[in-house]
């Protein structure tokens, strides 16, 4: 359609700024409220321009966190989601990859029956199943770990059920031509099904990361070592201090490193995706 | 180099479909082989065997040599040339062509040399570096032609390769396989559905029907004395007219006594029908004509014979001048009756 009707093009206009600014308005409040000094937020309204204090503030919960509210630096919990996330990321797409690739190009007893194992764990994302998988883990001794943190969360039926189309629609002739070129089932794998892979793996890897990023319970269930603690958890730990009222402009610096890295993921595989998207063709 | 042995080869699939029911062939060292049949009958999967794509469930392939019944396709020596080109989309060219090899271990300036080489004979020189994405439906045969011939196997495979081209390219491609095979001299085995294809590229032909063999021959042994009804309609276009004998008989003049025991039906080729009476015997038909095509060097009449309505096709040169409900003669030398049972199919006295 290309009409030009400026009334339409006008309000349909208006729509968006409403709606963009719907969503960027938290945002902003939360980054200005990082920026101002302690006494700003005891006089009951929300500042809403920028304060002085953003360098101190930061450097504030990144170096030594709230330590009153049981919280390590920023910094170090930074680090622990970033690590546990990418253990979840990468442990996710491996392991979705391999089963898809062993349902969709081997041959072995029970091959359906396995697939609709894998697909039925959909229905069983980690706060279902929350209880019996803290037993085990703490049976295990993993609690207060990186391998307890990441290894419950790293099955994945979406990410298998996904690949698994997606091989699907690679032309059988592919897999043949390799074969008469010399190429075994692992070769095939690493030539040529991950290449082709790379456009999902890529939008995946992003999916996969936010999720990892944003666990919440589970890091709050079997953490109780401040070293482990992850940034998302580590926010409500803040908010509900034990003495007095929060301290806004602190907590609020957090969030906003909290929400960084994510963005930055998508920021940065997004021109892989819509580099791979544009240029897909068989 | 090397020939091609198949002894009673049969293939079962999974589902209990008997594709093919026990094939001997055997193709010679340096051998340009077309296998044609409708399709269905089974010609893919008995290349896929050879290729060792798919298992053989009964039966002896030699490549060479070597039994190679359970060999990988890679260890077969053999290369092949997919419908679909099947490249390697995220790869350039180059890549395409040298993966075999690489995969085999070549060393990086023999790879050099094959692909340029081959690149050289193919003309796609200029393409190495791009994605097969950027190249036409043409330019990407020749890359997966290249492909195959990088490898200097022993046999080259093809499962219709020209079968996603158009028209025109169909017919250069065409010729260039031919004279590459010609050049390469390494033994080849063709599928195709498309009897000009076969004609015109195989030393021999291998007609399947059902999963069977109906003949073997050059191709002008086939067309001059095909084995069956099935492969006289097959081979020849247009299609070999199919007329009773007791309608000829009745026209008489005793040149028909002399057809082998048990004919029951004359093949007669478009083209051995004419409309100028030949010196020699022959027979005379009366027909009337219900359409006729103009195909510019040729001319197709679409006639039905007198007293029979048989729908009967005759093929000419030029332009006869003729017009449509005209009522035509037309004369048939005894030597082009092809004699045939209908019962058994097969072509009669040998
Ligand atoms: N993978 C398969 N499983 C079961 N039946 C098959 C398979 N591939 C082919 N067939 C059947 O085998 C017969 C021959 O197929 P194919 O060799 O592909 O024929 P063509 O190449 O001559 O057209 C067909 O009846 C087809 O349906
Ligand atoms: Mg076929």
């Amino acid at each position: 359609m290309v009409e030009n009707r400026p009334l339409g093009n006008l309000v349909a206009h208006l729509i968006l700024i409403l709606g963009v600014a719907l969503v960027l308005f938290p945002v902003y409040v939360a980054i200005v409220a990082s920026t101002q000094g302690p006494g700003e937020f005891l006089r009951g309204t929300l500042p809403l321009v920028p304060g002085s204090h953003a360098l101190e503030n930061y450097r504030a919960m990144w170096e030594a966190g709230l330590s009153r509210a049981g919280a390590p630096p920023a910094g170090q919990m930074l680090w622990n989601s970033l690590v546990m996330a990418l253990a979840i990321t990468f442990g996710k797409l491996s392991i979705s990859l391999l089963s898809a690739f062993a349902i969709v190009y081997f041959r072995f007893p029970f091959r359906l029956f396995f697939f609709w194992i894998i697909f039925i764990t959909l229905m069983l994302p980690v706060e279902v199943r929350i209880i019996p998988t803290f037993r085990v883990v703490a049976d295990l001794g993993m609690l207060n770990s990186f391998a307890g943190l990441s290894i419950p969360l790293i099955a994945s039926a979406t990410a298998t059920f996904l690949f698994r189309q997606f091989f699907m629609t690679i032309p059988e002739e592919l897999l043949e031509a390799a074969r008469v070129d010399g190429a075994g089932p692992l070769k095939f794998f690493k030539d040529i099904l991950l290449p082709l892979s790379i456009t999902n793996i890529a939008a995946l890897f992003v999916i996969m990361f936010i999720y990892g990023w944003n666990q919440y319970l589970w890091p709050l269930l079997i953490t109780t070592d401040p070293d482990y603690y992850t940034i998302v958890m580590g926010l409500q730990r803040m908010t509900t201090a034990a003495d007095g009222d929060p301290q806004w402009h602190l907590v609020m610096a957090a969030v906003v490193m909290a929400a960084l890295p994510p963005v930055l993921v998508i920021l940065f595989m997004q021109r892989l995706f819509v580099k791979g998207l544009t240029e897909t063709e068989k | 180099m090397a020939r091609i042995k198949l002894e009673g080869l049969k293939k079962t699939y999974a589902g209990g479909v008997q594709a093919v029911k026990g094939i001997d062939l055997e193709v010679a060292d340096g051998e340009f082989v077309v296998l044609v049949g409708p399709s269905g009958c089974g010609k893919s999967t008995l290349l896929r065997m050879v290729a060792g794509l798919e298992t053989i469930s009964e039966g002896r392939l030699e490549i060479g040599d070597r039994v190679v019944n359970d060999l990988e396709p890679a260890e077969r020596d053999i290369a092949m040339v997919f419908q679909n080109y099947a490249l390697y989309p995220h790869m350039t060219v180059f890549d395409n062509l040298a993966y075999g090899l690489k995969n085999r271990g070549f060393k990086r300036d023999e790879i050099e040399r094959r692909v340029q080489e081959a690149a050289r004979m193919l003309e796609i020189e200029e393409f190495l570096p791009r994605k097969p994405r950027k190249l036409s439906g043409g330019q990407r045969q020749r890359v997966a032609m290249g492909r195959a011939l990088v490898r200097e196997p022993a046999a080259f495979l093809f499962d219709e390769p020209l079968s996603n081209l158009d028209a025109k390219l169909r017919v250069q491609m065409r010729v260039e396989i031919k004279q590459l095979q010609r050049r390469l001299k390494t033994t080849s085995l063709y599928v195709t559905h498309d009897q000009l294809e076969a004609m015109t590229l195989g030393d021999r032909l291998v007609v399947l029907n059902g999963g069977r063999i109906e003949q073997v021959g050059t191709p002008m042994e086939i067309y001059a004395r095909p084995a069956s009804i099935f492969v006289a309609t097959f081979i020849g276009s247009p299609a070999m007219n199919l007329i009773p004998l007791d309608y000829l008989r009745e026209r008489g003049n005793g040149l028909l006594d002399d057809l082998p025991e048990g004919t029951d039906i004359v093949g007669i080729r478009p083209d051995d029908l004419h409309m100028q009476a030949p010196s020699g015997p022959h027979l005379v038909v009366e027909s009337k004509l219900e359409l006729f095509e103009a195909a510019g060097a040729e001319s197709h009449l679409y006639v039905r014979l007198a007293g029979s309505e048989q729908p009967t096709v005759i093929r000419t040169a030029g332009q006869p001048p003729v017009s449509e409900g005209e009522t035509l003669r037309f004369h048939v030398r005894r030597e082009a009756l092809h004699p045939f049972n209908h019962e058994s199919n097969k072509r009669m006295g040998g």
